[in-house]
C-alpha cells in the first residue's frame, strides 16, 4: 500500500458485477465475497442474471450481474444500490447504472467500448459516459483487454482462453481498492481449479496484475477503503446460496431421521439447483429421480413417503399448480412430504428468473377440498437450512405434507454460513406403529395428544393396508362416505395442523413502544430489517414481526399485532399474507405496502412508504 | 415360505357381478402365492377407476390412489424400496389417458414394476364414456354419434416407449392369466401385462371372440418362447413370415409343414416380428395373441440407481452430513 494513499475506514460497501452473461462476473463477484467474508466481514449477495440462455453477446439483454454487500457489522440484504459498478462492456454499463449510488466508482474496460460495442449497447456517440450523465472523475477507466493479453503473453493460451479471464482482472482491481488479502482469492482459484494448473495460474497471475494496476495507478481514484470486522462470530464458515442451502438441510434431517433422502423433481427455474444439489450427493444415498412431468415429480414423492423415504419434491409456482393433486393425496393418506416452491413471477411463466412472494395463497389454499397443510418460509440464504430442516422434522413427525417456501432472491443469493453441527440439531422421531399395536392397529389410529396417526412402512410383518385417495373411515380404515364420518376426519386433519408446535412470533426492535410494527414472511426479512434499522437510527420507534412459519400460526400472532398502534405488512405481492391474518385475527386491519415488480424491495423505499404511514 | 392364494386375499369385491375384474383379481391371488413373496413384501399401488379398486381386496401393502399417476407413485416406491415386489394396477382410461405419460416413461426407463392394464375399452366408473382404447366409430354416452378418432393399442405404447415385456391375456382365462403374472414378476424390469376384460354394463362383450374357451381356440393363439407359433381348434394354422408381415397358413396345405411355421422368439432384441404378433387380432384375419410376447433382459432403473450409488459411495470420500461440509472451501474466523 503507497503511503501517501489515504485509507478509508466503511462500515459497509456494495459492488456490483456486470458484464456479458460469458464474463465470468458471477465467479468474480463470489470470490470477492468469500475473500470479504474470511476475513469476518458480514455478506450478502444476489445474482441477476437474464433469462436467455445466451444472448448475443455484447447485447443489452446478455448483461449478467452480480451484487455484493460487505459489512463491518451485519448486513441483512445485498443493499440496494452500488458503490462500485464494474461494467465490462457498454451493455453493461448501460444496463446496470441505474444500479449505480450517486458518486459510485465505476470501473470499466475501454477495449469494450469500441464502435461495435457501442452500437449493439444502443449508443448513439462515441461519448457514452456523457450520453448517461456519468461524471468522468469516478470512472476508473482501464485497457483491461489489452491488460490481460499482455499478462498472459507468454502463457501459450490462446486468445479466447486469456479472454476468460477479464473477470480476474477487474476482480483484482476491485480487491486493491477494499484492501482484500489475495492469498485467499489464490488458494480459491487453486481449489476451484485443482485438476487445471494452468487455468487457476493464468487467473492468479491476472488477479494480481489487476491489483498491481490499482496500486500503481491509485491517482485515478482519491481512496482505498478497508471494512473492518465488528462483532464477529468466532467458527468455521463457508459460502452458501439458498437453494444450496435448502438441499444441505434436507440431507441433515434425513441423516437425523435415519431415511433415505428422495427427491422427485422436474428441472424449473429457480429450483434445479436442488435437483443439481441433491443429484451429487450419492456417496450419502440420496436418491434423486428427474421424473417426466412436475406431476409426477410430487406422485414419485408420495411413492417414496409410502416406502419409508424423507420425501421431498422441488420446484417453483408454475409447478406447484400441477403438483397441488398428488400432494392432496398426501394429505388425505397422511403421509410426510416436503414440497419446495422457489417462488418467481407469475402468472403462468411470467417471470422465470425473478423473485416474488405470490405463490403464498397458492400454498394455503390451492387445492381442492379441505386440505390443511403446514407452511414455512425461509427469511435469508442461510435460513434455508434451518427451514428445511424444521420442514422436514414437522412432516415426518406430523404425517402431512409441508410447503417449504423461499423465493428466487432468496435461493440464489449467498451469505456466509457458519457450519452446522448436527448433534446440535432436535432429534426427529417419526411416529412408526409400536409393535404392540399388530393385530389392532389400523391406518387411522392415532396419536391422542398429537392427533397424528402411526406410520407402517411396507415391509413390516402384520402391518399391511392400503391408504388411497377415497375418503377412509375413522376406525378400520375401509373407504367410507358416511357423512358423520367425513366430517370427522375433515376436523382430525385440520386439529393434526392445528396442534403442531411452532415457536413465537418474535418482535425485533421497539418491541415495547413502537409507533410502527412492519410485518412480513419469508425473503424480504433482510430488507425489512435494514428499513426498520435505518428508521430507529433516524429515531424513529419502530417493530418488526416476521413469520417464518404461517401454517399454523404462532400462538401469540393476534397478541402481537393487537399490541401496536399501526401496523403494515409489507409483501411481495397483492397482500396475500395481510388477506390471511386478516381471516385469521379478528378486527386487525393493517396498512399494507405490496410490490411486485419481480425485484428485491428497496430499502430507501420501504422507509419512504413506512414514515408516511407513521406520519398519518 | 409356502402361500396359497387366501393368504393375499381380503375384503368383499364390490365389482359388478360378472365383471371380469373379478376373474384377474382371483388370478392375481393365485399368481402372488405361486410367486411366494410375502404378503409384507409386496405392494399393489393403483390409480383411480373400477379396476383400481384391486388393492382394497389384496392382504399386501397397497394404495388407490390418484387418477393416472400410478405408475409414478409406483415408480417412487420400488426406487425407494428395490426389495418390495411392486405391482401397478390401472384401467385403459387411467392408464393410457390420464396416465398415458407417466406409463409410457415407466417403460422408457425400465423400474421393475409389474404393469397391470385392464382393457374394457370403456370408462366404467364415470358410467359408460369412450376410451383410448374404444375403437373408431364407438358409441357411448359421450359419443352419441360415433367417435371420430383411433384408438391406443397398448402394445404399441409400450413398444414405442422402448418397453422390454409386454404380454397379454384374457380376464376369464385363469392358468394365462396366472401364467403372464408369473412371468410379469420373473421379469427384471417394467412388465406390462395387458388383461382384456369385459365389462359387462357398459361395454359387454367387446371381447367376447376371445373371452371363452371355445373363442379361444378359434380366434387365438397363445405364444410361447421357443415354441411354433401354432393355431386353430385342430392346431391346424400357423404364421410364417411373409415380406415384411406375417402370414397366416393351415399346416398340410400347399406344400406346408410345421416346419415351417415361425417360432416365437420372445428374447429377441429387436421387437419387429413381436409388434406385429402383438397387433394381431383386429378383425384382420389373425388370432389374438396371448401369453408373453416380449421379454427381454434390460438394465433396470431401480438397479442401476442402486449401482451406481454403491459406485459413488466407493469414489466419493464424504459419506455423512458432517463430511460433506468438510467439502467446500471453509474459512475460520477466530
Amino acid at each position: 500500500m503507497a503511503e501517501t494513499l489515504e485509507m478509508k475506514e466503511l462500515a459497509e460497501v456494495v459492488v456490483r458485477f456486470s458484464g456479458d452473461s460469458g464474463d465470468g462476473m458471477q465467479l468474480a463477484g463470489n470470490i470477492f465475497s468469500t475473500v470479504s467474508a474470511t476475513v469476518g466481514n458480514s455478506i450478502s449477495t444476489f445474482p441477476d442474471y437474464p433469462a436467455d440462455i445466451r444472448a448475443p453477446q455484447g447485447s443489452l439483454t446478455g448483461v449478467s450481474g452480480f451484487q455484493v454487500h460487505i459489512g463491518a457489522e451485519m448486513v441483512y440484504t445485498p443493499g440496494d444500490k452500488c458503490d462500485v459498478l464494474v461494467a465490462m462492456n457498454a451493455a453493461a454499463l448501460k444496463t446496470q447504472y441505474k444500479y449505480a449510488k450517486p458518486g459510485a466508482a465505476i470501473i470499466i474496460d475501454t477495449d469494450s467500448f469500441g464502435p461495435s460495442d457501442l452500437k449493439k449497447a444502443a449508443f448513439a456517440t462515441e461519448d457514452y459516459l456523457g450520453e448517461m450523465g456519468i461524471d468522468p472523475d469516478r470512472v476508473i477507466a482501464c485497457p483491461i483487454t489489452q491488460m490481460v493479453k499482455d499478462c498472459l503473453a507468454d502463457s501459450g493460451m490462446d486468445v479466447k482462453a486469456m479472454l476468460k479471464c477479464r473477470n480476474m482482472f477487474a476482480l483484482g482491481l476491485v480487491c486493491w481498492l477494499f484492501d482484500r488479502d489475495l492469498d485467499i482469492a489464490f488458494n480459491y482459484l487453486k481449489e476451484k481449479f485443482a485438476k487445471k494448473a494452468g487455468v487457476a495460474e493464468a487467473n492468479i497471475k491476472v488477479i494480481q496484475a489487476g491489483y498491481d494496476y490499482g496500486h500503481n495507478t491509485h491517482s485515478s481514484v482519491a481512496n482505498v477503503y478497508r471494512i473492518e470486522t465488528k462483532n464477529k462470530v468466532p467458527g468455521r464458515y463457508m459460502d452458501i446460496t439458498g437453494n444450496k442451502a435448502t438441499a444441505y438441510g434436507f440431507i441433515a434431517a434425513a441423516e437425523k431421521a435415519g431415511l433415505k433422502l428422495f427427491l422427485g423433481s422436474y428441472p424449473i427455474t429457480p429450483a434445479t439447483d436442488v435437483l443439481h444439489e441433491l443429484s451429487k450427493h450419492k456417496s450419502l444415498g440420496v436418491t434423486t429421480v428427474q421424473c417426466e412431468d412436475e406431476i409426477a415429480g410430487c406422485a414419485s414423492s408420495v411413492g417414496a413417503s409410502f416406502a419409508g423415504a424423507l420425501a421431498v419434491t422441488s420446484t417453483s409456482g408454475p409447478g406447484i399448480c400441477l403438483k397441488s393433486e398428488a400432494m392432496n393425496l398426501a394429505v388425505i393418506m397422511e403421509l410426510p412430504l416436503v414440497v419446495l416452491d422457489v417462488q418467481r413471477g407469475g402468472p403462468a411463466t411470467g417471470l422465470p428468473t425473478k423473485s416474488e412472494q405470490t405463490d403464498l395463497l397458492q400454498a394455503l389454499f390451492g387445492r381442492n377440498g379441505e386440505s390443511p397443510m403446514p407452511v414455512i418460509a425461509a427469511t435469508s440464504p442461510t435460513d434455508c437450512f434451518e427451514a428445511a430442516y424444521a420442514a422436514s422434522k414437522m412432516a415426518l413427525e406430523h404425517m402431512t405434507p409441508v410447503i417449504l417456501m423461499t423465493d428466487a432472491y432468496v435461493a440464489n443469493g449467498s451469505a456466509a454460513f457458519k457450519l452446522p453441527n448436527l448433534a446440535d440439531y432436535p432429534a426427529i422421531n417419526p411416529p412408526y406403529v409400536p409393535e404392540e399395536l399388530k393385530g389392532s392397529w389400523t391406518p387411522y389410529l392415532r396419536d391422542a395428544e398429537t392427533g397424528v396417526r402411526y406410520w407402517a412402512v411396507p415391509g413390516r410383518e402384520g402391518f399391511q393396508h392400503i391408504l388411497g385417495g377415497l375418503e377412509k373411515d375413522n376406525k378400520t380404515g375401509a373407504i367410507s362416505t358416511d357423512p358423520e364420518n367425513h366430517d370427522l376426519m375433515t376436523r382430525l386433519r385440520q386439529e393434526k395442523i392445528n396442534k403442531i408446535p411452532v415457536p413465537d412470533l418474535e418482535v425485533l426492535g421497539d418491541k415495547d413502544d413502537a409507533d410502527l410494527l412492519i410485518v412480513g414472511f419469508g425473503g424480504t426479512y433482510g430488507h425489512l430489517h435494514a428499513a426498520m434499522d435505518e428508521m430507529r437510527a433516524a429515531g424513529k420507534k419502530v417493530a418488526l414481526a416476521h413469520f417464518k412459519c404461517i401454517n399454523p400460526l404462532p400462538k401469540n400472532t393476534a397478541a402481537v399485532l393487537s399490541k401496536y398502534k399501526k401496523v403494515v405488512v409489507a409483501e411481495q405481492n397483492m397482500g396475500q399474507l395481510a388477506g390471511w391474518l386478516r381471516m385469521k385475527i379478528d378486527n386487525f386491519t393493517p396498512y399494507q405496502f405490496n410490490q411486485v415488480k419481480g425485484q428485491p424491495f428497496v430499502v430507501a423505499e420501504l422507509v419512504e412508504a413506512f414514515n408516511e404511514i407513521i406520519n398519518k | 415360505m409356502a402361500y396359497t392364494a387366501q393368504d393375499f386375499k381380503k375384503g368383499q369385491p364390490r365389482w359388478c357381478p360378472g365383471c371380469g375384474d373379478h376373474f384377474f383379481l382371483a388370478s392375481l391371488h393365485k399368481a402372488m402365492a405361486e410367486i411366494g413373496v410375502d404378503p409384507w413384501n409386496t405392494a399393489v399401488i393403483s390409480g383411480i377407476g373400477c379396476s383400481s379398486r384391486l388393492p382394497h381386496y389384496m392382504a399386501t401393502y397397497g394404495m388407490n390412489t390418484i387418477h393416472g399417476r400410478a405408475a409414478a407413485i409406483a415408480t417412487g416406491c420400488k426406487v425407494t424400496n428395490p426389495n418390495l415386489a411392486v405391482w401397478q394396477v390401472s384401467g385403459d382410461g387411467d392408464g393410457l389417458a390420464i396416465g398415458g405419460n407417466h406409463f409410457i416413461h415407466a417403460n422408457r426407463r425400465n423400474i421393475n414394476l409389474n404393469m397391470i392394464l385392464l382393457n374394457n375399452r370403456i370408462y366404467g366408473l364415470t358410467k359408460g364414456q369412450y376410451s383410448p382404447t374404444s375403437p373408431r366409430g364407438f358409441v357411448s354416452k359421450s359419443s352419441p354419434y360415433g367417435t371420430v378418432e383411433d384408438p391406443f393399442r397398448p402394445a404399441e405404447l409400450c413398444f414405442g416407449a422402448r418397453g422390454h415385456f409386454f404380454a397379454r391375456a384374457v380376464a376369464t382365462d385363469a392358468p394365462g392369466t396366472v401364467d403372464i403374472l408369473k412371468a410379469a414378476y420373473n421379469h427384471k424390469g417394467a412388465a406390462v401385462c395387458e388383461i382384456l376384460q369385459n365389462c359387462v354394463i357398459f361395454n359387454n362383450g367387446t371381447h367376447d371372440d376371445v373371452y371363452s374357451k371355445e373363442g379361444r381356440a378359434k380366434n387365438a393363439i397363445y405364444v410361447e418362447h421357443g415354441k411354433p407359433l401354432i393355431f386353430g381348434e385342430n392346431n391346424e394354422f400357423g404364421l410364417v413370415q411373409e415380406g415384411f408381415g406375417l402370414k397366416v397358413v393351415k399346416i398340410g396345405e400347399n406344400g406346408v409343414t410345421e416346419a415351417d411355421i415361425l417360432v416365437h422368439d420372445a428374447h429377441c432384441e429387436d421387437n419387429t416380428l413381436q409388434l406385429k404378433l402383438a397387433l394381431m387380432g383386429n378383425g384382420d384375419g389373425f388370432p389374438v395373441a396371448l401369453g408373453v410376447i416380449r421379454d427381454v433382459d434390460a438394465p433396470t432403473y431401480d438397479d442401476s440407481v442402486t449401482a451406481q450409488i454403491e459406485e459413488v459411495k466407493t469414489t466419493k470420500k464424504y459419506h455423512n452430513f458432517a463430511e460433506l461440509l468438510e467439502t467446500n472451501d471453509i474459512w475460520e474466523v477466530k
